[in-house]
């Protein structure tokens, strides 16, 4: 097998030729013989009553085609809600109706009114700005405790609040987690925020639907990460469209982050509308609205408590968190603050009592929902930031003190007090690595260096577990999941030997042409070039989750081994009758067939060729052809972890913060394509330095977004970035998936965040200033203000 | 954005004609007016362009004065003022990304006059006089408050002079995401006095800090001015600083740019 493409080869991304030449083709670059566009009209106001909408004088205007409002989708259903999750009263969360187009009130700046559908963009723009909407408004809710109050004006008034749900976990071991922190020998409190986001892919969103009168047939091109997923959703629960009369095609997509795996509005909008108007209808979002109709992230608002012993050692955690679930749920927003956080809060440690206490609440703002890391961002940051600040007030060294609690390397599998199992890690191994990597022993040196220059040294750290690889159906299934969370591959083989592999993981940047093709041309011993991975439409995969949650490879990958294990074995069969041996005697090496002990061999491309001419074949014992499908649901999420450290200066003239270093020191099992993993770290790197120092959404009291441009929204840009020292050598392969992977694809944004701000504490700590904690983005102002309270 | 006519005359009085029709307003780079137009803030009905005005390129440095046509292109002061005035050169430099220097001029950015915006406070740090169709005026005079200047209606900047001083430097604290000047000063020592020119920070726009200069003055150092300190009474706040962090940036950076100076 050439070891240039194969499993562990840093094969150059394929798919790069065409996206970094111009060639790439993204939705909005699919134009339909006589499309119209949408242009949607938007509340500007937060909350509110629609009285009246004029559409009158802009229906007669040039080039207008049709004007929607919420009468027209009165047959339509609202969009569903993926995750049901069940209160600590055991009772259902609360579900508001979300319509595509608001009915009777708007809710959240932003929210869809009108949507004017003409022959050109400008002409739809033109009769939007002539609809007359009048209305009422109300009290904005915005401050998620004071929504839960009694007597709070509410969001949805057919609810009988604005908490969506009350949840506990592990609710049986309440009052035993009081006790423990009753009677700690220590416990750290820490309030924090961990602010709000937008996602902000390269490409915005964009939905192109043609209906097709002839055979009674949709298609819908849109931004997605799992176009099987908006098929469902949309076609079953929205529009009543049977799925083998929808088609949705998600093609290159430019960036997702979480913020394209949602069933949104406009999808189902345009879907509906091209029937109605009988011709496609193209809606691409800009910018601005983007902010405004992206689904957000993070957004909590927490109370931590870790309570530790005489020798040190942890013995109970207490978190109380609000999670600002916005006007609506998105699809699978209810879960976020639950069952992929609550689960992760016992971090990488041996603490035996855990519990997790989360209020979901609806405001007047933009609906929240996964963003890289989704909810373990949100357990890391708490955690690592409160151990860290234990560590600090016992005067313990950081790392001796996550050292001393960690589960050690023999402990695996563990079972933590937060329902899940980690097959395998090893802690101890990834924090000496990091330590190593970043000359933890020199670091005062550095410090008086910068101390010199008039600058506070500060170096912080955090280590951090994630549970990816989602998901086990039938346990999600217990959680409130409406789907399953397998994932599918058909592995088709042509007849001279070279190979379709139909994914139903989607890549919108992770690189799964290389990387996938990797996996089957290493099986088999041809060369990746023989190896196409072809995903992103309906009509083409079987019925796949999508990517999101570091699962691509994980439940991706893992299907497509099963899949390319029964093509080997059939092969095998056909090898076997082509060289007149027993099956159970032929070897599969570098793409030759061989009957063990002797001479014979057949090449892969000898043997796919008989498969597709039968003429010497053994049509008796199976079918011709050489394609198989497979269905991987995983048995456990698997548990990358790792050591982050971060280096900073700060300056203590105006609290501006430079990050001096950043190494990753990951534990991800088995690595496919090393370099795409690297690249993987530095972009969830790059995303969580952003959020620990630039990027934060924010309303001001009306619910306006103050933040909702990139002149008020900080993205992280290259020079904000220091160079990023990566490493996998740690390696603890998932005992539960066939290739032994556990995902790369959120960690860099996981555990990045807590150890920025911990390295910004521990630069001000040792300066002489008495600051605890600053909430993120730790802004110059905010931590000059923190310096000078 | 909306339909607009566009022309493109190529001398003064052709542009001040153009812009006598109701709706007409000049561009010059365009890296502000296109934005606000494609949100439709702005819908002009005629756009003259200033760009394929001759007289109004260029950067001369005679007696003294470096005089910078009102079209010139950011990148074109960073590379041509150099020499004479490397302080502004600086300041040019720094606006921006290389598509936005190579795009937005002097002028515009003047008549624009963003309470962010760099080239107010080496206008009015330098003492300059800005040329226009009709006129010339003392930065003194020009400046009136945020996004609002001594020009009329139909008015074109058609140039600044810029005296040219001993030193000078351009300090900009830049804002996380705008990269504007969250807070900004321009110091410029002259034979007859320093003067210090303050951006980004105040709701009435580019400001003098007069105590600054005055201490400045008798003492050319950053240690000058440890005793002084600016009110927050009139400070921005936002997202990005509080009134209190903006007076207190102004201090830090007025330091650093006298350090700076050359
Ligand atoms: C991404 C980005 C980053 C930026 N960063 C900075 C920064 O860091 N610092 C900074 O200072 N600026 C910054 N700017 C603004 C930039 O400097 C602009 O070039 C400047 O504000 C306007 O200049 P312009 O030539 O593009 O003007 P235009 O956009 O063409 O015009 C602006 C306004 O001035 C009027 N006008 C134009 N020329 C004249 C004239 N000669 N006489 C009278 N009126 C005129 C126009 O009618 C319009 O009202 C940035 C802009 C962008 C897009």
């Amino acid at each position: 097998m050439p070891k240039d493409g194969g499993i562990g080869a840093s094969t150059k991304r394929r798919e790069d030729v065409r996206f970094l030449t111009g060639k790439g083709r993204y939705t909005d670059d699919i134009n339909l013989q006589n499309q119209t566009y949408a242009w949607f009209v938007r509340s500007d106001i937060a909350h509110g009553t629609i009285q009246n909408i004029d559409t009158s004088d802009a229906e007669s205007m040039d080039g207008v085609v049709k004007i929607f409002t919420s009468k027209d989708f009165e047959a339509a259903g609202g969009i569903p809600c993926g995750w049901q999750v069940t209160d600590r009263f055991g009772q259902p969360m609360q579900e508001p109706k979300h319509p595509i187009l608001a009915e009777g009130k708007v809710r959240h700046v932003g929210d869809p009114i009108a949507v004017v559908v003409a022959e050109t963009l400008e002409q739809a723009r033109d009769a939007a700005e002539a609809i007359d909407i009048d209305i009422d408004e109300l009290e904005p809710v915005l401050d998620m405790k004071a929504a839960i109050q009694d007597g709070a004006t509410k969001v949805h008034d057919d609810l009988t609040s604005n908490l969506c749900y009350d949840w506990g976990f592990v609710e049986e071991n309440r009052e035993a987690v009081d006790e423990a922190i009753k009677n700690a020998h220590h416990v750290t409190t820490l309030e924090l925020v961990n602010n709000r986001l937008c996602a902000n892919p390269m490409e915005p969103r964009v939905a192109v639907a043609d209906y097709s009168q002839a055979n009674d047939e949709y298609t819908l091109y849109t931004t997605s990460q799992n176009p099987h997923v908006i098929r469902l959703l949309m076609g079953a629960f929205v529009l009543s469209i049977p799925e083998h009369k929808l088609r949705v095609v998600a093609p290159d997509v430019g960036g997702g982050f979480g913020s394209k795996i949602y069933h949104y509005a406009e999808e189902a909008f345009v879907t509906h509308a091209s029937k109605i108007v009988g011709r496609p209808v193209k809606w691409t979002s800009t910018r601005s609205e983007a902010f405004i109709s992206d689904a957000h992230g993070r957004d909590h608002v927490t109370k931590i408590e870790l309570a530790m012993d005489e020798n040190h050692k942890f013995t109970a955690v207490r978190t109380d968190t609000y999670a600002n679930m916005g006007a609506y749920l998105s699809t699978f927003a209810p879960s976020i603050p639950t069952w992929l956080h609550g689960t992760l809060m016992a971090g990488n440690y041996t603490t035996p009592l855990v519990y997790v206490n989360v209020k979901a609440v609806f405001t007047n703002t933009v609906p929240v929902d996964a963003y890289r890391g989704a909810g373990r961002p949100e357990a890391t940051f708490q955690l690592e930031r409160v151990v860290d600040k234990a560590a600090r007030e016992i005067g313990m060294d950081p790392a001796e003190l996550r050292r001393l609690n960690f589960i050690k390397p023999d402990q695996f599998p563990y079972d933590t007090p937060v329902a899940v199992t980690y097959d395998t890690g090893n802690y101890h191994a990834t924090l000496d690595k990091g330590l190593e990597m970043v000359d933890y022993a020199n670091f005062d040196a550095r410090v008086a260096e910068s101390k010199a220059r008039g600058k506070l040294r500060g170096l912080g750290l955090a280590h951090f577990i994630e549970a990816c690889g989602i998901a086990p159906s039938n346990l999600v299934g217990q959680l409130g999941a409406r789907a399953g969370l397998y994932e599918s591959a058909t592995v088709r083989v042509n007849a001279t030997g070279s190979i379709s592999v139909m994914t139903g993981s989607h890549s919108h940047g992770q690189g799964h042409e290389t990387s996938f093709a990797q996996v089957v041309a290493e099986m088999i011993g041809i060369d990746a070039s023989q190896v196409d991975i072809v995903h992103g439409d309906t009509s083409k995969t079987p019925m796949g989750m999508g990517t999101y949650g570091s699962r691509s490879i994980a439940v991706g990958g893992s299907a497509m081994v099963r899949a390319t294990e029964k093509i080997i074995n059939k092969a095998k069969k056909i090898a076997a009758h082509l060289m007149e041996a027993s099956e159970g005697d032929i070897e599969l090496k570098d793409g030759q067939f061989t009957v063990a002990g002797t001479d014979k061999s057949v090449a892969w491309g000898d043997v796919t060729l008989a498969a597709y001419v039968p003429h010497n074949y053994p049509l008796e014992e199976i079918e011709p052809g050489l394609e198989e499908t497979a269905f991987y649901d995983p048995s456990n999420f698997t548990y990358p972890s790792g050591a982050y450290i971060c280096e900073v200066e700060v300056d203590p003239d105006t609290g501006k913060v430079d990050v001096l270093g950043f190494i990753a020191a990951d534990d991800f099992g088995n690595v496919i394509n090393p370099m795409i993993v690297e690249g993987q770290v530095h972009g969830g790197v790059a995303q969580g330095i952003g959020q620990a120092m630039l990027e934060n959404t924010v309303f001001d009291e009306n619910g306006q977004l103050l933040s909702g441009s990139f002149m008020d929204y900080a993205m992280p840009r290259a020079s904000d970035m220091p160079m990023f020292d990566v490493d996998h050598s740690c390696q603890t392969p998932c005992t539960h998936n066939p290739l032994g992977v556990k995902g790369c694809g959120e960690a860099g944004a996981i555990g990045s965040p807590p150890a920025v701000v911990n390295a910004v504490i521990d630069a001000l700590q040792r300066g002489g200033y008495d600051v605890d904690h600053i909430d993120m983005p730790v802004s110059p102002s905010r931590v000059w203000e923190a310096m000078n309270k | 954005m909306h339909n607009f006519e566009f022309v493109k005359p190529s001398t003064v009085e052709e542009a001040v004609a153009a812009l006598q029709s109701d709706e007409a307003q000049p561009m010059s780079g365009g890296q502000t007016l296109l934005p606000t137009m494609k949100q439709r803030l702005a819908a002009p009905e005629k756009l003259v362009s200033l760009t394929g005005i001759a007289s109004m390129q260029g950067v001369s440095a005679v007696g003294g004065v470096l005089t910078i046509g009102g079209a010139t292109t950011h990148a074109t002061v960073a590379t041509e003022a150099a020499a004479h005035y490397p302080g502004l050169a600086g300041l040019a430099a720094h606006i921006g990304d290389p598509a936005v220097r190579n795009r937005g001029t002097i002028g515009g950015s003047l008549a624009n006059n963003d309470p962010a915006a760099c080239y107010p406070s080496a206008a009015l740090g330098s003492g300059a006089t800005i040329v226009t169709n009709a006129r010339e005026i003392a930065a003194d005079d020009y400046f009136q408050g945020m996004f609002t200047t001594a020009l009329e209606e139909g008015e074109i900047v058609t140039g600044v002079r810029f005296p040219i001083p001993q030193a000078s430097n351009y300090q900009k604290f830049e804002q996380p995401a705008s990269r504007f000047a969250l807070t900004g000063v321009f110091v410029a020592k002259y034979a007859d006095g320093v003067r210090v020119a303050v951006t980004g920070a105040s709701e009435e726009g580019v400001f003098r800090w007069t105590e600054a200069e005055a201490a400045l003055s008798a003492n050319f150092s950053p240690d000058a001015i440890e005793g002084l300190s600016v009110s927050a009474d009139g400070m921005i706040g936002d997202l990005h600083g509080t009134p209190a962090y903006r007076a207190h940036l102004i201090k830090v950076l007025t330091k650093r740019a006298v350090a700076a100076a050359s």
